[in-house]
């Protein structure tokens, strides 16, 4: 039987006058599996889920949704899919409520799963409310309320915190690992935040120029651009003198006026003992200390010299 | 229970309540064109009492008219001369004349304050009027009666005048049925063409679609609250017409509502086809004006397009506001009946299903 995806993309390509949006692709996306595609502005993700969601056809390339052609029956994808776009107008003066009532008409389904979907996405203050008066956060959390009406086996959420607040943006992650842990759906996540990314998915994707430069876990990511983890701290004591670099494998770069030290580390399992145990033979007291991981900024700062925030020049 | 999960149902109640809940909906939906209909209606139909201000120039001096204002007319406080005249033609009358010297009688007259000017000239009476200016005319004509001056050219006696009081024959007659379809139109356009657009700019169009719901509802749901609310308006503006104006359907009924479902068939496929592609508010607004604007002026809503070409008459008539402006008249004032606007209904008709068809063929729902 081998792998069974629920999303199979193959080949994809899609160009806009002279910009190559996504230029050759693959994606899949397997039961369960929570996918981030990270990349900054202008990488090509929404323009990836919108074919995948069926709103833009492809150049090249082929998609199957549960084995079978997008264009078959669209219907019956929507009756799968869970999307939400990067930002929806709702209706202004429509509330909350009206406004899941009637999407869940579009699905046919009963009015308690309205009250439900509310409950779930935390909106029962501001059910009789207009969608005009709601929050960022609120907005993007009933755009997500509404995504999740049909019980969707795939959840696709392009950019779904841009612009909130960290608060909402936490609100919004605490729902969806409540859905993972909870449903089991599988989810297409677009972002350019780093955190959310790693925070949220199992698999990332790390997306420029409309290609896929590198996906994985984050720890298989970091560690295949061999990023040493960094150690930072201060000291008190006398640092020994004229030998800025220890003689094992470690390297410290001291600054000596301030007291403060930098260790790169290969190996955090061998090397941060080894660095104990270089101040306590050197009687140098610890002030305080950081650890710091590597991150996927700079995991994409080393791929494309440029950090997620920035746009594409 | 079962209606309310019905997406069309939800569709439509959803476009009724975003309606109702915009209180201007309600003043330019409704209040506006029955505020248009009591103005225009009020400036352009015969008033009961009629107002006319002439300036007479050497008065006081030996000679007819000032000897008739003496007898007749009584002098107020600023030295008016006020007559009134109860005529069966032309109602209640009120002359005002005003004794000036010539220069400043004739600076009256240039700047419309008075539009006929007497000279005394011993036995003679002249006046100064503009020909081309029927009312003064009627006004010289009425003075001259008054005052026995009638030439024997004068030909036109005010017995002989037969006053137009027919129903149907009044300005304002012409006009109500004239701002029916102008509304139809107005509202289709606007309020369906904009809504569409609208929806399409803030992905509103595009988040419904990506749900099973089927894509001819969200039109349908759309054009039915458009018309429902369309009836409501004009249902309103034909009962203030008869309780202010005693404007009464003097043909069918029947005939009217089919009229009436034919010229909103028109105009919600011309919207649909007019919004079909634009996703920018501002091309939209180009669009719409580009389509309103030519058929107000041509169609003949305030004022008869048979002033235009004889050539172009035949192409206004198969406009589509002017078919519908038209075949609403001849059933308001006329009294036709269904045969009669049968042809002109299913023009409206064959436009409302081509333009809808092309429409939906360009429609971009993403």
């Amino acid at each position: 039987m081998g792998t069974e995806y629920l999303i199979d993309a193959k080949g994809l390509h899609k160009h806009f006058k002279k910009v190559k949006a996504v230029d050759g692709v693959d994606f899949s996306l397997a039961s369960g599996e929570y996918v981030a595609l990270l990349g900054p502005n202008g990488a090509g993700k929404t323009t990836l889920v919108e074919m995948i969601e069926g709103i833009r056809t492809p150049d090249a390339g082929e998609i199957l949704v549960r084995g079978r052609s997008l264009n078959e029956d669209k219907a019956a994808l929507y009756g799968i899919l869970g999307i939400s776009f990067q930002e929806t107008r709702f209706l202004e003066k429509i509330t909350v409520f009206e406004t899941v009532r009637l999407f869940a008409s579009f699905y046919k389904q009963p009015d308690e799963k309205i009250g439900k979907v509310i409950h779930l996405v935390g909106l029962e203050d501001k059910k009789d409310a207009y969608t005009k008066n709601l929050s960022g956060g609120q907005r993007q959390r009933l755009a997500l309320g509404i995504s999740l009406l049909n019980d969707p086996e795939i959840l696709i959420l392009d950019e779904p915190t841009t612009g909130l607040d960290p608060t909402a943006r936490r609100e919004i992650w605490d729902i969806l690992l409540r859905l993972k842990n909870r449903m089991g759906t599988s989810l297409i996540l677009t972002t350019h935040y780093m955190e959310e990314a790693t925070q949220l998915c199992d698999r990332i994707i790390i997306m420029d120029k409309g290609r896929f430069l590198a996906e994985g876990s984050l720890s298989s990511l970091v560690g295949r651009m061999k990023m040493p983890d960094v150690a930072l701290f201060s000291v008190e004591g006398k640092i020994p003198d004229g030998q800025e670099i220890n003689q094992t494998d470690p390297v410290i770069e001291w600054d000596r006026e301030k007291g403060r030290g930098r260790c790169e580390m290969r190996n955090v399992a061998t090397d941060m003992p080894l660095l104990f145990a270089f101040l306590e033979e050197n009687n140098l007291r610890l002030i305080d200390f950081e650890h710091i991981k590597p991150t996927l900024d700079d995991v994409f700062l080393s791929m494309t010299g440029r950090r997620l925030s920035e746009e594409p020049e | 229970m079962k209606m309310r999960r019905n997406e069309l149902w939800q569709l439509i109640i959803i476009h009724f309540k975003e309606l109702l809940r915009e209180p201007g909906v309600l003043f330019w939906g409704i209040g506006f064109p029955i505020l248009m209909a009591w103005g225009l209606g009020i400036a352009f139909t015969g008033k009961k009492e009629t107002k006319k201000d002439i300036a007479v120039v050497n008065f006081g001096a030996d000679n007819k008219l000032s000897a008739f204002l003496k007898d007749h007319a009584v002098m107020d406080n600023s030295g008016w001369y006020l007559l009134t005249v109860n005529d069966q033609v032309f109602g209640k009358n009120l002359f005002r004349f005003k004794p000036l010297d010539s220069l400043d009688a004739t600076l009256g007259v240039k700047r419309g304050i008075y539009q006929l000017m007497i000279d005394n000239k011993g036995d003679s009476t002249v006046f100064h009027l503009d020909p081309a200016n029927p009312e003064a005319r009627l006004l010289q004509l009425q003075i001259s009666t008054l005052i026995g001056e009638r030439h024997e050219d004068d030909t036109f006696s005010g017995a002989n005048i037969i006053p137009l009081e027919v129903r149907g024959t009044r300005y304002i007659d012409f006009l109500v049925p004239g701002l029916i379809a102008m509304n139809i139109m107005m509202a289709c356009m606007w309020g369906m063409s904009w809504t569409i657009i609208e929806r399409r700019k803030g992905n509103m169009l595009r988040r419904m679609m990506v749900t099973p719901v089927r894509r001819q509802n969200i039109l349908l749901g759309l054009m039915t609250a458009r018309i429902s609310m369309n009836f409501v308006e004009a249902v309103l503006l034909m009962v203030f017409a008869r309780i202010y104006f005693d404007i009464q359907i003097q043909g069918s009924l029947t005939a009217l509502i089919m009229v009436f479902v034919a010229g909103n068939l028109a105009f919600t496929g011309i919207a649909i086809l007019t919004s079909s592609r634009t996703s920018n508010t501002e091309v939209g607004n180009g669009i719409i004006n580009f389509v309103n604007m030519p058929l107000m002026i041509l169609s003949g809503v305030f004022f008869s397009y048979h002033n235009f070409p004889e050539w172009s008459i035949p192409v206004i008539q198969n406009l589509p506001l002017t078919l519908l402006a038209d075949s609403m008249r001849s059933i308001i004032n006329e009294g036709a009946g269904v045969a009669a606007v049968l042809d002109k209904t299913l023009i409206m008709s064959l436009i409302g299903i081509v333009t809808f068809g092309l429409g939906l063929k360009m429609f971009k729902w993403y």
